[in-house]
């Protein structure tokens, strides 16, 4: 599944400093329909994307406080965190908050 | 030749200190002066207009001649007009740091005409700040930031009431300071803060423009605002002090502060004035670096948030006693971190340091910042080995120790080559002297406090940054 993810606020540091990936994430279906939900997609990325620091990325097994994730612009506690599905060429942001100013 | 040098040295030093009283002289007295006159202006055209027998012959809409030249701009703008510029001069905004993201933000409250305009720091002006928050001018480094900015807007906008609350924001004082003002803007830098200015204002009901930049990044919303979320909704566990990156550490572009402070100006004088689509329950991200701009849809108000939710446990009661540093295990001042992971005996002063190289001690010292830090400034002969490489970069560090002994051997001492290591501010040096440590290098010792004890206690003109 081609996917776009980007990785701001910070994050970006923790997989080589780089902001934006596109990716072609393989997940393994139980049945045809089966869809690749936002827990799948995160532990594809902190395996294959996170180079240091796993901890600054998740807790548990989601994000950490503090990190925004944003499935095609919008916060996925409108989606279903965890339970959201994505779809063929979805755009996934994770963001960490910043503070300075 | 080098004590001459130091008499010009001197010399400048004494003009420039002179330079800088006489600067803050003529400021007082230009702000004095300002003060006599501005009443009587006042007046002169207050007593003009009554001697017409109404406050003004022509309809204005409440406007006083002078706003309506001055305002023109915004008076002739039909999304804008009267109506909001009437609003905007009987709105009151508090702004709550007067940093990178302050300064342009009251630059422009100021100049727009808000009505009451309300800046909140504890901070002093230092030369570091310069290049961001624009609204200090050098004649102000070192006094209170407050007085600096509330200067520079009287100074635009001689009519506007500028309020000074020359103080640290805490649990005791922000209740009291927040409720005079109609929307509260966060221009802070740390998230204790950020933590208590957002259940503050869900407290009172006050809407909350929030902005922050670090770096070439910037985020931007509306708070407590038209059914969207608080900052406790959107972030109900305070992240780890780790995750948390601050200016001077990380670094910031000048003028990356500057956009996300005048979009926090244009969302606060949008709320003022009553027009347009306030940013609330959106957000709005800046990549400048990538030159994007990106607005996203956020979560709205969370029915289970502690502060703003259904069964809220915040008053104000809860909220005077809260304890923010607790909560997010972050000081509310930032002070820089202060690790103290060696004993004594594995440690040593910049002083003995200096010793150590006026005898020519045979040593090592590895300066283990980042390499862009290393190229800034360093102390002479030393190795920049970044303390993330540190572990990849052992052998070197062997093979040199060695080298040294060897040269050591033809000379008249036997003692070894010692291993110094010096950072920044000495919290990455004693980190990596505790590896060095495990790895075998039982001897290695840090420079208590970095460089900049160096700078402060053996060498004024080193440069700290």
């Amino acid at each position: 599944m081609q996917l776009t993810l980007e990785f701001g606020g910070g994050l970006e540091l923790l997989c080589d400093s780089k902001k934006i990936h596109n990716v072609n994430v393989e997940f393994e279906q139980q049945n045809k329909e089966d869809k690749l939900t936002m827990k799948g997609l995160l532990s594809w990325v902190r395996t294959n994307l996170i180079k240091e620091r796993p901890e600054m990325f998740m807790k548990g097994d989601t994000v950490r406080p503090g990190v925004l994730v944003l499935v095609n612009d919008c916060d996925w506690e409108l989606s279903g965190q965890l339970s959201t599905t994505l779809e063929e060429k979805d755009v996934v942001v994770f963001i960490s908050t910043l503070h300075g100013g | 030749m080098s004590s001459l040098a130091s008499e010009i040295l001197q010399e400048l030093e004494s003009l420039k200190s002179e330079k800088t009283k006489i600067e803050q002289k003529i400021s007082q007295l230009e702000s004095q002066l300002k003060d006599i006159n501005l009443p009587k202006q006042h007046a002169s055209s207050a007593s003009a207009a009554s001697s017409n027998g109404s406050s003004s012959p022509y309809p204005t809409n409440g406007l006083e001649p002078h706003m309506i030249h001055r305002y023109s701009r915004h008076l002739v703008l039909p999304s804008f007009g009267v109506q909001g510029q009437a609003n905007l001069l009987k709105s009151s905004i508090l702004v709550v740091g007067a940093g990178g993201l302050g300064a342009p933000a009251l630059l422009y409250f100021a100049a727009s005409g808000v009505g009451k305009l309300g800046i909140v720091d504890h901070d002093k002006v230092e030369l570091s700040n310069m290049h961001r928050q624009i609204i200090h001018t050098e004649a102000y480094i070192g006094q209170p930031k407050v007085k600096s900015a509330a200067a520079a807007c009287r100074a635009v906008n001689s009519s506007v009431e500028v309020v000074e609350h020359e103080e640290a924001l805490r649990t005791s004082n922000a209740l009291e300071i927040f409720s005079k003002y109609d929307i509260i803007v966060d221009a802070t830098d740390n998230a204790p803060t950020r933590y208590l200015i957002s259940d503050c204002c869900v407290v009172l009901g006050k809407p909350l423009v929030s902005g922050a930049a670090v770096g070439l990044e910037g985020q931007l919303t509306i708070y407590n605002h038209n059914g969207g979320p608080c900052y406790r909704c959107l972030f109900p566990t305070p992240p780890p002090r780790s995750a948390c990156q601050s200016c001077a550490d990380n670094g910031v572009l000048g003028v990356v502060p500057g956009i996300i402070g005048c979009l926090q100006a244009l969302e606060a004088i949008k709320i003022a004035a009553a027009v347009g689509e306030p940013l609330s329950g959106r957000m709005l991200l800046f990549d400048a670096l990538s030159s994007r701009i990106r607005v996203v849809k956020i979560r709205g108000r969370s029915m289970h948030c502690e502060a703003c939710g259904d069964n809220a446990r915040f008053n104000k009661q809860y909220f005077r006693e809260f304890d923010y540093e607790k909560f997010t295990q972050t000081p509310l001042r930032v002070p820089p971190l202060k690790l103290n992971l060696l004993p004594s005996e594995s440690r040593i002063s910049s002083m003995e340091y200096k010793e150590i190289t006026l005898n020519k001690e045979p040593h090592v010292l590895v300066d283990v910042r980042p390499a862009h830090h290393f190229k800034i400034v360093s102390l002479p002969n030393s190795l920049n080995i970044p303390f993330s490489t540190l572990e990849s970069r052992l052998p070197e560090i062997s093979s040199i120790l060695k080298k040294d002994e060897e040269e050591e051997k033809g000379a008249v001492s036997e003692s070894s080559a010692q291993l110094y290591v010096v950072c920044r501010r000495g919290n990455d040096s004693q980190r990596a002297v505790q590896y060095l440590h495990k790895m075998g290098f039982t001897s290695a010792k840090d420079i208590v406090g970095g460089l900049e004890s160096w700078a402060q206690n053996v060498d004024p003109n080193f440069p700290t940054y």
